[in-house]
């Protein structure tokens, strides 16, 4: 498969490459890793003339963590990176397990978790953990001084975010986990690699002894966007634990997606798979509360 | 459009003409005649292309050669030891791990790529380090019997 005619440019600062992306346009395609890009551009679904490339920016690569600040992940920190990062093993597990469910070592050692959620499918990996997590996105936008949006406000549709033209993501923050509180992400899917999420489910939990104090599940894979299940949060929150409150908020939670039917499942599965990884998630959530 | 990008090919250091909209695969196929790493989907799904990318295996086919700029590649013809086939090659041969072989220079790459950084993978990990590359013939399992085996080879040091 040929790649069509575009002109590469490298650019050197982030401000280069927003004003570069802001003048080209819909002509314009921004690219970190290039895994999800160069497939688009073989098949022809995209026809950019110009492709910006991030990688000779300084200062995108950075994965820090502080407990005040949480994790920052850069524009061109790639998910390898991530899940192999002993500070994102042990300070955000679950963080660091859905970077390692996207695709293959191949593809995470070149992709990043900033272009899995720019990309915006609804099976991305790492979107479900984000939501949960409370992230941001700060971006950089041309002749501006960028913005922070949470990840509840990032996707707007399949393959569509609420980012504007110009408007580029330069990193993701992410909160740290405090005590009593947990997360994990759970994928389900036919194979174990470089298979698309029939659906993925992500939860994070604040728990005081023996009662849900608070908590957020979000469900990917199933609607058009990665989904929060709020009416089966609501159900949970300030309640105490108990098998039979998760299995009502699970099957809440199912009752909450408008889920497609395609290849990979029939909606009727998906509702209920949401169900069973739903409750899955939060006992894993449960099992990782941090001391 | 045409580039010049230098970079270092299988140890040397090289500068070449590529053509923007060239995949990394192609040009090492079609402007190095490096045709031992083969193209397979070109899509990133299979693996057969795996190359390493200062040390870390990459997708060849999901990357520009205007990419490689002032990068280290290394292909499966530039990996063997003072006229001596890698010990990961002499296993895949010993341990009958290849069939048609058009997975086996992938296979080997990612296997390289995962002895440098660990040196003593349990099964589990090796099965994840070739989780990305597609076999049809073997079955995988000799695949996983030779990695395990040119990793105790390696600890050795053969
Ligand atoms: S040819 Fe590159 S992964 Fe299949
Ligand atoms: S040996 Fe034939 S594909 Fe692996």
């Amino acid at each position: 498969m040929s790649l069509p005619k575009f002109e590469y440019i490298k650019a050197q600062t982030i401000g280069e490459a927003a004003a570069l992306a802001a003048e080209t346009g819909d002509k314009g395609m921004v690219m970190a890793g290039g895994t999800d890009i160069i497939p688009l551009l073989k098949d022809r679904v995209k026809l950019p003339g110009y492709i910006i490339d991030l990688k000779g920016v300084p200062g995108l690569r950075q994965l820090e963590y502080t407990e005040e600040s949480g994790l920052k992940v850069g524009a061109l920190t790639t998910l390898r990176e991530i899940e192999t990062s002993a500070v994102v093993k042990s300070k955000l597990p679950a963080v660091a397990a859905a970077a390692h469910y996207v695709a293959s070592t191949q593809v995470r050692c070149r992709g990043t978790m900033v272009g899995n959620i720019c990309n915006a499918s609804p099976s991305a990996d790492t979107a479900c953990i984000l939501l949960v997590m409370n992230a941001a996105v700060q971006t950089a936008q041309a002749g501006g001084a960028g913005r922070v949006i949470p990840l509840s406000g990032f996707f707007k549709g399949v393959k569509q975010t609420t980012l504007e033209p110009g408007e580029l993501v330069t990193e993701i923050n992410i909160p740290a986990l405090k005590s009593g509180e947990g997360s994990a992400y759970f994928k389900f899917a036919v194979r174990k690699a470089m298979d698309l999420a029939i659906i993925g489910a992500a939860v994070w939990v604040k728990m005081d002894g023996g009662r849900i104090a608070d908590c957020r599940i979000a469900v990917g894979g199933a609607n058009t966007t990665p989904f929060r299940a709020a009416a089966a949060e609501k159900q949970l929150i300030g309640r105490e634990y108990g098998e039979s409150l998760l299995a009502e908020a699970a099957a809440t939670a199912s009752k909450e997606c408008r889920a497609i039917s395609d290849v990979r499942a029939s909606a009727e599965y998906r509702v209920d798979m949401v169900r069973v990884f739903t409750k899955r998630a939060f006992k894993e959530a449960l099992g990782n509360l941090k001391a | 459009m045409k580039r010049v990008i230098r970079f270092n090919l299988n140890g040397e250091d090289i500068e070449a003409y590529a053509p923007e909209n060239m995949t990394i695969l192609d040009f090492l196929r079609k402007e190095m005649h490096l045709t031992g790493t083969k193209r397979g989907c070109e899509e990133g799904e299979c693996g057969a292309c795996t190359i390493m990318l200062d040390g870390k295996p990459i997708a060849a086919c999901l990357m520009l050669a205007v990419e490689a700029d002032g990068h280290s590649v290394v292909t499966i013809e530039g990996i063997m030891r003072g006229g001596r086939l890698h010990p990961v090659q002499q296993e895949f041969i010993d341990k009958w791990a290849l069939q048609c072989g058009f997975c086996t220079p992938g296979m080997i790459l990612s296997a390289i790529a995962l002895l440098e950084h660990n040196p003593q993978p349990s099964e589990y990990e090796i099965r994840d380090a070739i989780a990305g590359n597609l076999c049809r013939c073997t079955g995988y399992a000799k695949i996983v019997e030779a990695i395990a085996s040119a990793a105790e080879v390696l600890r050795k040091g053969a």
